[in-house]
């Protein structure tokens, strides 16, 4: 099993956090990891990705070959369509609809989602505004997490306790948030 | 033993901890800064007084890991490629003193300039100074090549230069932990004279240096980090240096190359392994990530073989990091690129974050200025270089560390006038203090500006050597005392801060000015922490 998953947002969005969960839960299973972060002055509200490959058999290169992601996860949707040059045919695209606004010229947010809505694999919708309902307004990361589950290969309950690993030091409401941001998220991305 | 999920920077960081590493010395600069950070974070570090502060730049921090090899420790150097220019002049003297203590010199190359304003190859230094280079391929090989590092410097005496470029120091991936070994007792070195460069001396070592460069390629042939691993299909031969090896073997099926193929992860390149390819091989492709050093060697200045492929001939982009694509397309695969970016996607810059002082800097800045024309404001590295994009379009250069004061006092010396410095705190005890000298004694007619948000911004917040001392820095430095002049960087104070700023662009003098207020990303860390600790 091999899934290759380019994760992409804007500087300060915090899509390492969700690279965090599935990392830990694909190496609790033996699998191969690499993962390319974009640290530095892209960070300061530039756009970021990083490539996230998984596999039971080693991995060559850090970076993911073009056509070849099977997931786009975003949490940003303009930043969903900037990697589908990345995507395979018959990859998915799970993102986030809230649009962040920090340039002048961000298009307008219907063509956004009409373009997304082309896009022959996709589940989208306002992770913030889910996390809002949930009453935990910084989990929409984990929102978006458990919408893509379902394609990561791994079964459900692996996220889950790598969720309680990575922030049990925190505290069970903290755990507990993110896992009913989690589970939202596996209901809506069904 | 456990399994580790690190960086590739990380990786560094604990192969060296684990190596028995008696201190680092570094200024940060991406893609290098996790490596100091990783051992500062570190418990067993804290608990074995691993030295780990920051240095003021480069050079100190070179010169003083130097110091700790005369001492016959072992040190780790850090630093973003083009700091190594700034430690040039230590770097390329400390081959021929040699070392005594293992000294590894770690430097991350930024090819495709992701934070940095060019993508020099540092793989060219070593071979300028004709010591050994190191280029691990995964976070694997490089814990365990820093120790091998550690082991080759001190077994041949010689500082090693340690090469990464940005995909390995910050990507990701298990390593595997070895058993840890204590740090070196204090022993100076046989010869008293080895770090005395006196001519006489320096002649004598130089030829030592010399002589060495056919061990150090022996070493390269034998260590095991490089290797030929035969394929039948000899059309083609391919060398392939660093991370440019997984790019290569990502492009076939169960990572198995058809071709021949030259590892390369130490250099020299060990010439009887080049002779081999050349000899099985019609054509050789050279996969360099940075600049195309070795296919030029290969080639020769006017390509009299015509055998060798890469950068220089068009196979390959001439600049820019590789990736698994390029390499495919310079193999003659297909593309696999998928739909096309819509075109609605438009560029999403960095930017000056929400609440940044510097933007209240540079709003006051350009107020002031607005009657003086554009193309009198120099600036420097660090977070304010983004007041180069709008809405603030505020500068006119960015060089090198510390030449906004230089600059400056260059096109003032010209007849440039009112004339601006825009400089950093931390950047300006890096290379400041000494234009700002200059300037002094020179009588130069120019406004400084030193922008002090109290910490090392752009590489994310280390600490800064001038917290509380920019004053009495410049009262040291000669500047006149009604001409040090501090604003606090506020909306509410743009009026007064334009204000002051007009009367000191009137002074025919060197005058420093120093909004002071906190990075909104430091300031915000503390107050959370601040919380958290309350609860």
């Amino acid at each position: 099993m091999k899934k290759d998953i380019i994760l992409a947002g804007v500087g300060g969005q915090g899509i390492l956090s969700i690279a965090t969960v599935i990392g830990r839960a694909a190496v609790e299973n033996n699998m191969f990891l690499k993962q390319a972060e974009v640290h530095g002055m892209s960070q300061r509200g530039g756009d970021v990705q990083s490539h996230l490959r998984i596999s039971t058999d080693p991995i060559a290169s850090d970076l993911i070959p073009e056509g070849k992601a099977d997931l786009i996860i975003s949490v940003e949707p303009m930043e969903a369509l900037r990697y589908l040059p990345m995507l395979h045919k018959d990859g998915w695209i799970i993102t986030n609809t809230e649009p962040f606004k920090n340039v002048p010229n961000y298009p307008d947010e219907q063509v956004v989602f009409d373009e997304l809505k082309k896009q022959p694999h996709v589940t989208a919708f306002n992770a913030d505004q889910v996390a809002k309902d949930l009453g935990s307004a910084r989990s929409a990361n984990m929102v978006i997490l458990g919408a893509a589950a379902r394609h990561l290969g791994l079964p459900f309950e692996e996220f889950e306790k790598a969720i309680r690993a990575i922030f049990g030091a925190k505290g069970d409401a903290v755990v507990e948030s993110n896992l009913t941001a989690l589970r939202k998220g596996a209901e809506l991305g069904k | 033993m456990q399994k580790l999920l690190l960086l590739g920077d990380e990786a560094i960081a604990q192969g060296a901890l684990d190596a028995g590493l008696s201190g680092v010395y570094a200024y940060p600069g991406t893609p290098s800064t996790e490596i100091t950070e990783y051992i500062q974070n570190n418990k067993e570090a804290r608990e074995r007084g691993v030295h780990c502060t920051w240095s003021v730049n480069e050079k100190t921090a070179m010169e003083t890991a130097v110091g700790v090899s005369y001492a016959g420790k072992r040190a780790l150097v850090c630093m973003k490629h083009v700091g190594l220019n700034v430690a040039a002049d230590p770097f390329t003297n400390s081959a021929i003193t040699g070392a005594n203590g293992g000294l590894v010199y770690l430097i991350a190359d930024d090819p495709s300039m992701h934070s940095s304003q060019d993508e020099q190859d540092s793989r060219f230094y070593a071979r300028f100074a004709q010591i050994p280079c190191l280029e691990p391929s995964n976070q694997q090989e490089a814990y365990d090549m820093i120790r091998y590092a550690f082991d080759l410097s001190e077994s041949m005496r010689t500082p090693v230069l340690f090469r990464v470029t940005t995909r390995m120091a910050h990507s990701r991936s298990g390593v595997e932990r070895r058993e840890t070994r204590k740090p070196n007792d204090l022993k100076l070195c046989e010869n008293p004279k080895q770090f005395i460069l006196l001519p006489a001396n320096a002649r004598k070592q130089y030829k030592e240096l010399l002589a060495k460069q056919e061990a150090f390629e022996q070493h390269a042939r034998k260590d095991g980090f490089n290797r030929y691993e035969d394929g039948a299909d000899k059309t083609l031969g391919i060398i392939a240096c660093g991370i440019a090896y997984n790019y290569l073997l990502e492009n076939y099926e169960n990572l198995k190359c058809p071709h021949p193929v030259l590892k390369i992860s130490q250099y020299p390149i060990p010439r009887a392994d080049v002779q081999r390819m050349m000899d099985e091989c019609e054509r050789i492709l050279v996969l360099e990530e940075g600049y195309p050093i070795y296919e030029e060697l290969l080639r020769g200045y006017m390509n009299n073989g015509g055998r060798i492929s890469g950068r220089l001939d068009g196979t390959l982009p001439r600049d820019g990091e590789l990736n698994p694509n390029i390499v495919a397309k310079a193999l003659g695969l297909p593309a696999t690129r998928g739909e096309a970016v819509p075109e609605l996607v438009v560029a999403r810059p960095p930017a000056l974050c929400v609440g940044c002082p510097h933007i209240d800097s540079y709003l006051a800045l350009n107020e002031a200025m607005k009657d003086h024309g554009k193309g009198k404001v120099f600036a420097d590295i660090g977070c304010y270089t983004l007041g180069a994009m709008p809405p603030y379009n505020a500068i006119c250069s960015t060089l090198d560390m510390g030449a906004s004061i230089t600059m400056a006092k260059g096109a003032a010396d010209s007849g440039l006038t009112p004339v601006v410095a825009v400089i950093g705190d931390s950047t300006f005890t890096h290379s400041g203090m000494t234009g700002l000298l200059e300037a002094v004694n020179d009588k130069a007619s120019i406004t400084v500006m030193i922008m002090d948000n109290s910490t090392t911004g752009m590489t994310g917040g280390q600490d800064s050597h001038a917290l509380g001392k920019i004053e009495q820095i410049c009262l040291g430095l000669g500047v006149e005392r009604e001409h040090i002049r501090l604003l606090k960087p506020l909306k509410a104070n743009h009026e007064e801060n334009v204000q002051i700023i007009k009367e000191e662009l009137a002074y025919n003098g060197v005058s420093v000015i120093v909004p002071r207020r906190e990075c909104i990303q430091t300031l915000n860390r503390r107050m959370k922490k601040q919380q958290a600790a309350k609860k």
